[in-house]
Order: structure tokens, then sequence, then C-alpha cells
């Protein structure tokens, strides 16, 4: 909370105007900090109630997740591993977010990224590695790009609701992959499971160095802080946060936003036609149907945790790669379903949408009263019965 | 020719059949659905309600051995989700889309949990009644031989039909969904309003899901859904909120989900995964089709976010 900043270190950030600035420039921030971490804990402990009522010990189930997720060098990595495409496919619901739409078919992007790219790998074999690999991704960015780039497209030239149409695209999305995949680009050595052709060893991407998780963790770091430069930075970026906060307001402006739509909702599709790229050249070796493992859902959650901010999606997507990581752990050693993960995502997801309503409610987060000094000179503001009244 | 012996006729005819016990779900579904659009919130969260209810019917037939209390555990237990839906959505800045994403999440994830024991053992059917008794030609009986809940859901697509008209309750709707303000104004509480009809729309949609575990495809499985109650709310909107449209509409995605396994059943495998993804293509050229930058909806509720 803003009163727990000690006066210490307050001074290394006095403005112009001094002493209220900081505190200003705290409160502004905390509430988007503070809310979200409060609804985690609500989260968590709405789910050991659940885990309590099915007869089950929370406190192992807590052990066990801090174990299989986050508690030793193995797991980390373990989570690190399953955060990678859970970064870039948040991206690919917090871009459009951005906009003022819902997109929560990034599932399809990543399947076709993930084909697109297993079949460019074979097409383009015994060129040089490199190229091999860049081709790839570019045939990944491409396909993810082109289908939810399609859904912007429709939204904005056809007024057909992005939520439901990128959600059936996403349907399509895994036929079309299962016809492909075990039709046309089948690998008739791959008997029960159908895949394409695997990649040869040499257009597989490695690991980085001294660790256990592949290079896509890196790729999905540098997507994220490319997407908080642009929107944060450029002036497309500034085009896209007025247009998603008044669409009427920013075509009153001039702003082409039908390209703006389509431009961002394409670069989104394409980030998680990225993430399936990286799961054919870097875990799996070939396109078959465990390219729909979920990603996409589980990254819809990671963007509305992370409030559509691509540098917050870097955190949110550690710490819920290290959930999905230890439910394998959860499953064997307390003997629950595999479905545990999916209620604690479920449970976390309406809680934290459910904050939304606390925003602008707490007078400690406003950042007016710290800017005047009232609260300074009198505390008492604070108190009351007052404090979750809506400010006016 | 021998009179079992209908060769390519069998795909029309399987899909006629086909139509009718598929689109069953899709007529609760979508039925629920337009009550709670037209009282101007979407609930999106159908997809997760039809899983649960598929699995809690599946599971309290088998306990009790009688699938109708398993039909009435599933509208119950949609009944709740539905609740839990208009309840939350009264706070302000509570989406309702994005909470219907996260009950759609929340829902399929509850059904897995506690459907795990229940993938083994068979529960008993929902009754149907055979209509083509006077044909000797068994995919004729077979394509005839109609459930219970799609003669209901019929029977309700009129009544709602009719109820939107001429019925206090239907005007209230209408009213409400159509401006919270004139509401207000005539003394009426859109959040009452539209929490009872988000209510009612997860119970008919939990009834759409015990359709699925008890009578077709008859089992309780995590695939038990591809995304029927999703379909349904892009088909309530291609109905224009009218419940004899939704009707009409999920005899045609039915029609259209029965395409694949008709064309199978004649010995056609090409394009197997193609045809399997009939209906959402057809859901998504509807939808471009029936939508428009330019003019709004005819027939949308004023207060329906998805259209505004």
């Amino acid at each position: 909370m803003a009163d727990t900043v000690s006066s210490a270190s307050v001074p290394v950030m006095l403005g112009a105007r001094g002493y209220p600035t900081a505190l200003e420039w705290i409160a502004r921030r905390a509430e988007a900090f503070v809310i979200p971490l409060a609804a985690l804990i609500v989260g968590m402990a709405l789910f050991s109630l659940f885990i309590a009522l099915v007869g089950k010990s929370p406190v192992q189930l807590y052990e066990t997740t801090w174990r299989g997720g986050f508690g030793s060098w193995f797991s980390v990595q373990n989570s690190l591993s399953r955060a990678a495409p859970l970064l870039l496919a948040a991206l690919c619901v917090a871009l459009p977010a951005r906009l003022g739409l819902v997109v929560i078919g990034g599932e399809g992007a990543i399947v076709l990224g993930g084909v697109a790219a297993a079949a460019m790998g074979v097409a383009a074999g015994g060129a040089p590695a490199f190229f091999v690999i860049l081709a790839m991704g570019v045939a990944g960015l491409a396909a993810g790009g082109i289908w939810i780039g399609a859904v912007g497209a429709l939204r904005h030239y056809r007024a057909v609701n992005e939520t439901i149409s990128s959600l059936l695209m996403a349907y399509i999305a895994i036929a079309l992959m299962n016809h492909l995949v075990e039709g046309p680009l089948r690998d008739p050595a791959s008997l029960n499971k159908p895949s394409t052709e695997p990649l040869a060893e040499a257009y597989r991407i490695s690991n980085i160095p001294g660790m256990d998780v592949h290079w896509g963790l890196v790729v999905g770091v540098i997507a994220c802080v490319l997407s908080w430069l642009l929107i944060e930075k450029t002036r497309w970026g500034f085009a896209a946060r007025i247009a998603g906060g008044n669409v009427r307001a920013a075509q009153v402006q001039g702003l082409a936003v039908g390209p703006l739509i389509v431009g961002f909702t394409a670069l989104a599709g394409g980030f998680a036609g990225l993430a399936g790229m990286l799961e054919v050249a870097a875990v799996q070796g070939s396109a078959n149907a465990s390219l729909a493992a979920g990603y996409g859902y589980t990254g819809i959650l990671v963007a509305f945790l992370a409030r559509h901010n691509p540098l917050a999606i870097i955190p949110v997507a550690f710490l819920l790669g290290g959930i999905d990581a230890s439910g394998g752990l959860i499953q064997r050693r307390m003997d629950l379903p595999d479905a545990t993960v999916l209620v604690l995502q479920g449970m976390l997801f309406v809680v934290i949408l459910f904050s939304e309503t606390f925003y602008g409610r707490f007078k400690a987060f406003n950042p007016d009263l710290w800017q005047r000094g009232d609260l300074l000179k009198r505390p008492d503001l604070l108190k009351g019965p007052s404090l979750f009244k809506r400010i006016a | 020719m021998d009179a079992t012996e209908i060769g390519l006729w069998g795909v029309p005819l399987a899909m006629l059949g086909g139509a009718i016990r598929v689109s069953t779900p899709f007529i609760f579904v979508s039925l629920g659905e337009a009550i709670t659009e037209r009282s101007g919130r979407i609930n999106l969260g159908l997809e997760g309600t039809l899983v649960f209810g598929a699995m809690t019917a599946y599971a309290v037939a088998v306990m009790t051995g009688s699938p109708w209390l398993g039909l009435l555990a599933a509208a119950a237990a949609g009944l709740c989700f539905g609740l839990f839906h208009g309840w939350i959505c009264k706070f302000r800045g509570v989406n309702d889309i994005a909470i219907g994403i996260a009950l759609m999440l929340f829902g399929s994830g509850l059904a897995f949990f506690f459907g795990k024991p229940f993938i083994q053992p068979s529960a008993p059917d929902l009754p149907a009644i055979p209509f083509g008794g006077w044909s000797d030609v068994p995919q004729v009986q077979a394509a005839l031989n109609v459930n219970v809940l799609f003669l209901i859901g019929a029977a309700l697509a009129v009544f709602l039909w009719w109820a939107f008209r001429n019925t206090r309750a239907g005007l209230i709707l209408r009213v409400v969904g159509d401006s919270s303000d004139a509401a207000r104004a005539m003394g009426l509480n859109p959040n009452t309003v539209r929490l009872i009809a988000t209510g009612i729309g997860g119970a008919l949609a939990g009834i759409g899901g015990a359709y699925l575990s008890l009578y077709y495809p008859g089992s309780w499985t995590e695939g038990i859904s591809s995304g029927q109650g999703l379909m349904a709310v892009a088909l309530v909107i291609f109905a224009r909120w009218n419940p004899l449209g939704c009707f009409a509409a999920a005899l045609l995605f039915g029609g259209a989900g029965a395409l694949g396994p008709a064309l199978q059943s004649v010995g056609v495998t090409q394009g197997y995964y193609l045809f399997y993804a009939a209906p959402y293509i057809l859901t998504l050229v509807i939808m471009i089709a029936t939508s428009s930058s330019s003019r709004s909806l005819a027939g949308a509720p004023g207060e329906l976010s998805i259209t505004k």
C-alpha cells in the first residue's frame, strides 16, 4: 500500500513539486499492483477452501505447487520452459485488448503457426540452418498473423464480433491442422501419433547455454519488451490507446482505425504463431496434435492478470507456467485429477475479473489526494467508512 | 434394389436424423442464451455450463439410476452457474464477456475435476420416441427415433416466441434489454431481471448438457462438447434473438454437424476433419454475412454490449 513507503526513499524521487509528486507517482502505480496481488491471494484462498472441501490438505497442495514449479533450479527451469509460449500467447490477447478487442482464439494461431513452420522446415531442408530457422519463424509469424489479422479485419470492416469469431477460427484451425497432419503433410513413419516429417537435428532450436530452457524464452521476453515499447513509446501505440478508449474520438481525430486494428491483431496473431513455431522447432520436433496443448487459453488468463501490460506479462507468465508445471506433481503426489490446475486457473480468472470493480474505489490510491498533500496534513481522511466508497 | 440398400440417399437421411439428434443441445443453449441476451447481457460461459451440466447429469444418473434426476441436477447446476454470472456482472467495471470466458474455463475445469470417476460406468439413457415405425428401412427408423428433449425444446421455442410478445414477463425482459434507464423509470431493477434471465439461461444450457451425456453421444468424456455452447451464442445473433429462429438455426447447425459422420457412413473418408469443421465454418460464414459495419443489427437488444 502507498502508506507503507518509508520516508527515507521518497526524497530520491522528489520532483519539481516536491514531496507530493513522489507520493502521487506511487499512488498511481500502487493500485495496479496491489489490487491484482490481493486478487491473486483471495483466489488462492478460495482454492484452498475448495481443496479442503474435497478432503485434501491445502498446505500440502501449496507445498507441492512450490516444489513442482519454483522450489528448485530444476523446477524453475521447467516453469520457464512453459512460460515461453505463454508470453507469446498472452501478447495475442493483450495487444488487441489495448484497442478494446477481446481476442481469445490464440490457440488457433499457435496451431497453424506450428504447422506452417514445420512445413517450411521440411520444404527448406538442405539450406543453412540459420536461414531455415529464420524462414520457419517467418512462416509461423505469417500464418498466425493472417489468422488473427483476419479476425481484426472482420471486426472492423464487417462488425463481426471478434471474441466469437476468433474462437470459431481456433476450432477451424485445429480441424485444419488435423486434416494436414493426417493427410497431405503426414510423415508415413508416424504410425501412432500422426505428425509431419521430423525436423532435421540441425534445424532444432537449442537450449540457452547453461540452462535446460530453449531460446524461445528469450524470444518471448523480447517480444514483450518490444510490444511494451510499441504501445507506450510510439505513435501507433498512442493511436491504438486512443482508439481503445473511444473509437469515435479516434476517427474524428483522423486516425486510421481500420489499419490500426488489422495491424495490431495481425501482430498479436503473429506472436502466437511464433509460439507455435517454437513449440515445433524447440520442443516437439514436428507438428502434431500436441500443438493444441491449451497455451492459447492459459495465455488469456496471463494477459488479464497482467492487465494487458506487456511488461507485467513476463512475471505473470512465469507464475502461471510454474502452476502449470506443478500439475503433474500434484496429480501424482496428492491423487488429484489433472484438471485441478484448470479449476485453480478458472477461480483465479473469476476473482481477477471481479477485482476490476475495485479500481478507483480506494482513497489511498487516489493520486489527486496525495498531490494536494491533504493526506499528509490530515491522515484521518483515509480512515472511516468512506474509505470504501467510490471517489466522485 | 433392396429397400435396405438406399445407397447415397443415406447421406441426406443421416443428415436429417443427425440434425434432429445433434441440434437438441443447440436448441436448449440458444434458447437460454436468447433469454439472457434479451435482458441485455451476454453469457459466453454457457460452454462451460454445458460441459458441467453434462457431467452432473451423467454422475447423478449413474448414482441414482434415473436419467430424469440427472436432467434435473444438470438444470440446477446450470442455474447456479447462470445466477453466479448474473450476480457478479452487476458490479461496476465487471465485463460480462470476460466473466463468460472465465466461467467457460472454470465450468470445464470443475467438470473434468469431478467427472474423472464417471468416465467408465454407463448411465441410463433418456428415452426416445420411435416415429419411424411405418417404414421398413432401418435408416429411416434410426433417423426418426426422436428424443423427448427435442420435442420439449421445440415446444419451448414456440412458447418463448409467444411469451416474449404476449406476457408481462416477456415485456419486462425486453424493456430491460433495450434500455436500463427506461426500465428504472418503470420501477424495475435491471440487475434483478438480468440475474433471473441469466439464471434461466444457465439452467437451459445445463439441460442441453444433460442431453449430450445421457442421449447423444450418450457418455461422459472430457471432449463431450466441442464448442456447441459457443456456437449457440453466435446462433442467437444469427436468429435475431427470435426463439423460432433459434430453433431453425439449431436444426441447420445440427445438419452441418451431422455431415461428417453421414459422409463417413457411406465410405467417404477424404477430408474427414474438414467436414467436422463444417459447423464452425457455417457459423463464421453466417456471422460475416449477417453483420454489417454500417447499420446496427435489426432486433438487437439495445443494452447488449456485443452489438455496440
